[in-house]
């Protein structure tokens, strides 16, 4: 049987859907939080060289895997809404970049925290650091453009191509990024021991599936207020339950 | 030919005009009608390609004018509010300029003849700055006379024109269609063609 | 084939005869160069080997943002009067048209810089080979700076703050330029061989020629619609 994907790509019945989705998105993401805290903050034995400082890991690493990774999402859904013209992989491409963002943001504050007490810098030149602090301009400027155009059709397509432009050039910024580094002989971070323990790994990816639930929860959260403002005109929106109160 | 079938089109939220038909065979010019802010302009910004239509198809000679790009492009010319001329330039230097645009260079004295012809005696080499908003806008339109195009889309061509312009352009207007041109246009002032149809935009 | 070269060159004398009717423009890029690399000294303090250090990256990031300050007006002069409204009904190709565009806006922009570098880098205390090099790095990066550049002018186009914002999206792509033509600098300074850094110059310019035409004639589409 052929299901008809079309179907959910129509923000009228993606709307309800996500409205479906989200509370459990939402829950799952808070138990595995707490989960993963508890793990990484309580269980998880301390580092024989870091101490107690390298726990920040955790919520640095899914933060910074998670901001490269819905970058590409962002783009992603940015070139279907440029290429096929369906308004909702534009208006989920819009909807991704604040959170993508706040990731970015969570991954440099927490690489300059664990900065400090390693290095004795709050910031060092370190390249993936300073690749972060790219993908964070590269994020800023797709929702600067985004906002500074007014008709809604044009912002989409034009912070689209900005978006494929970005991800086409992140291979290239992070091979520089690196090779500027290894000539600079920066520092670098890196693992003490080449096996994780069992512990660790098993509070990384807890944190990591909890901040990816939360990136999905926040997105459908996000792209249903952009339903909203986009489709304010429309017979559908007027007639829905919330909307009449 | 041109063919437009069920055309909608909106700016922002508001829509302008929807499921508009017309149809456009050689020989024929078309006025559209309508009050300001009624969507003369996106209609003919439309037809030259610049926005993509909400629904409808536009067809010239049978064929999606998407699907046609460049070839398109080359059986029309398109005359907005600005006059696409620049300031620093003289009318000659300009009007060979866009001529070679559309990919037909045009010689000196071709080019000296059809600004003479738009009353621009003289004037063919100074810069464009120092001349009026009409001279101007005549130059602009002497592309008309240079440009091989079967298909003139013109929004207000007359802006700014003088009694004496007008005429001349009534002239090049009916020479146009007696060699099976065909010509959509917008204006506030009258004009005197024969044969022109309307369509009203409400 | 000769019909597009034709349409190349007729858009670069074009707008090299606009440009020197206008020389005051011109002019003003490359003053705001040499300014702001001769600032630095006064701000840093003049130690010749501090200044010897920092002059390929000055010098870069000079170059930078003087021509993000000249790519403001790539197009927007063509849009305010109309003429980018035809350029887009030319019955030719936008990209080479927009190609057309990019070299006249290095050759007004870009070359001077180049031109323009070995008095500052004396300024700087730069060896001879070391100029030479600078140079070398600039010959192939700014024209790549000018074609990334293209495309956020014309996402911009017509907005407001448009200058400010063009900035914000075009620098983060320009790093890897930056990147490699100060390599190029430090490498030959100590010794090393400079071979690696300019290739990948070449290789990241043959890759701008290629595709940002095309891309920055699509962002025209989109923002004239």
């Amino acid at each position: 049987m052929a299901i008809n994907w079309f179907k959910y790509s129509a923000p009228t019945t993606f709307y309800p859907l996500a409205g479906k989705l989200i509370p459990w998105f939402a829950a799952s993401s808070a138990i595995l939080f707490a989960a993963g805290l508890y793990l990484g903050f309580v269980v998880a034995p301390s580092d024989a060289t870091q101490g107690e400082f390298y726990r920040i890991i955790y919520i640095h690493v899914p933060s910074s895997i998670l901001s490269m990774f819905l970058y590409l999402v962002m783009a992603g859904y940015a070139a279907l809404g440029l290429i096929f013209n369906t308004r909702l992989s534009s208006m989920m491409a819009s909807a991704v970049a604040p959170t993508g963002a706040l990731f970015a943001f969570i991954a440099l504050w927490t690489g300059a925290l664990w900065g400090k007490p390693m290095w004795g810098a709050w910031w060092v030149w370190d390249a993936r650091l300073t690749s972060e602090l790219i993908l964070l301009f590269l994020y800023l400027g797709f929702i600067a453009l985004h906002a500074s155009i007014d008709d809604p059709r044009r912002a989409d397509r034009a912070a689209a191509l900005l978006a494929i432009v970005g991800s086409v050039n992140v291979p290239i910024i992070y091979f520089s990024v690196k090779w500027w580094n290894t000539l600079h002989q920066g520092s670098t971070i890196k693992f003490t021991g080449t096996s994780m323990q069992v512990t660790m790994q098993q509070s990384m990816f807890t944190m990591l599936a909890a901040c990816w639930l939360y990136a999905i929860a926040i997105i459908l959260m996000r792209v249903r207020s952009i339903i909203l403002e986009r489709e304010r005109n429309t017979k559908w929106i007027t007639e829905l339950a919330e909307v009449k109160k | 030919m041109l063919e437009v079938s069920n055309l909608a089109c909106s700016r922002g939220d508001h829509r302008l005009f929807s499921g508009l038909n017309l149809e456009l065979h050689p020989g024929q010019i078309m006025q559209i009608l309508g009050a300001n802010g009624s969507g003369k302009t996106s209609l003919l910004r439309t037809l030259c390609g610049f926005i993509q239509p909400d629904e409808g198809k536009i067809a010239w000679e049978g064929s999606d004018v998407r699907d046609l790009g460049e070839d398109y492009f080359a059986e029309m010319m398109y005359l907005g509010h600005l006059n696409a001329i620049k300031d620093e330039l003289s009318a000659l230097e300009n009007l060979r300029i866009s001529a070679g645009l559309s990919g037909l260079p045009l010689n000196e004295a071709d080019a000296i003849a059809a600004l003479r012809r738009m009353g621009l005696k003289g004037r063919e080499r100074l810069p464009v700055k120092v001349l009026s908003q009409g001279q101007q806008r005549r130059v602009a339109l002497a592309r008309l006379l240079v440009i091989k195009a079967r298909l003139w889309i013109l929004d207000e061509p007359l802006t700014a024109l003088d009694v004496n312009a007008v005429a001349l352009i009534e002239g090049v207007l009916a020479e146009h269609l007696a060699g099976q041109g065909m010509v959509i246009f917008t204006t506030h002032q009258p004009l005197n063609v024969a044969g022109v149809r309307s369509l009203s935009l409400s | 084939m000769k019909n597009l070269f034709g349409l190349l060159l007729l858009i670069v004398r074009r707008d090299l005869l606009l440009a020197m009717r206008r020389r005051a423009d011109v002019l003003t890029t490359l003053i705001f160069f040499v300014m702001v690399v001769s600032l630095f000294p006064l701000g840093v303090g003049p130690e010749t080997d501090m200044l010897r250090k920092m002059a390929p990256g000055v010098l870069w990031v000079a170059a930078l943002l003087a021509s993000m300050l000249s790519l403001g007006r790539l197009f927007s002069a063509d849009y305010l009067d109309g003429t980018l409204e035809q350029m887009l009904l030319a019955p030719q190709s936008l990209s080479v048209l927009v190609l057309g565009k990019m070299a006249s806006h290095w050759m007004v922009s870009g070359l001077p810089l180049v031109l323009m570098t070995p008095v500052l880098g004396l300024q700087f205390d730069m060896s001879v080979q070391a100029i030479g090099v600078l140079m070398l790095g600039l010959l192939l990066g700014t024209p790549i700076l000018s074609m990334i550049g293209a495309i956020g002018a014309a996402l911009t186009l017509g907005l407001r703050g448009g200058g400010v914002l063009l900035s914000l999206l075009v620098l983060p792509l320009c790093i890897p330029v930056l990147i490699f033509g100060t390599g190029a600098v430090q490498a030959v300074t100590s010794g090393l061989s400079i071979s690696s850094h300019l290739s990948l110059l070449g290789a990241l310019l043959v890759l701008a020629v290629a595709f940002t035409p095309w891309v920055t004639a699509q962002a025209l589409r989109i923002s004239m619609e």
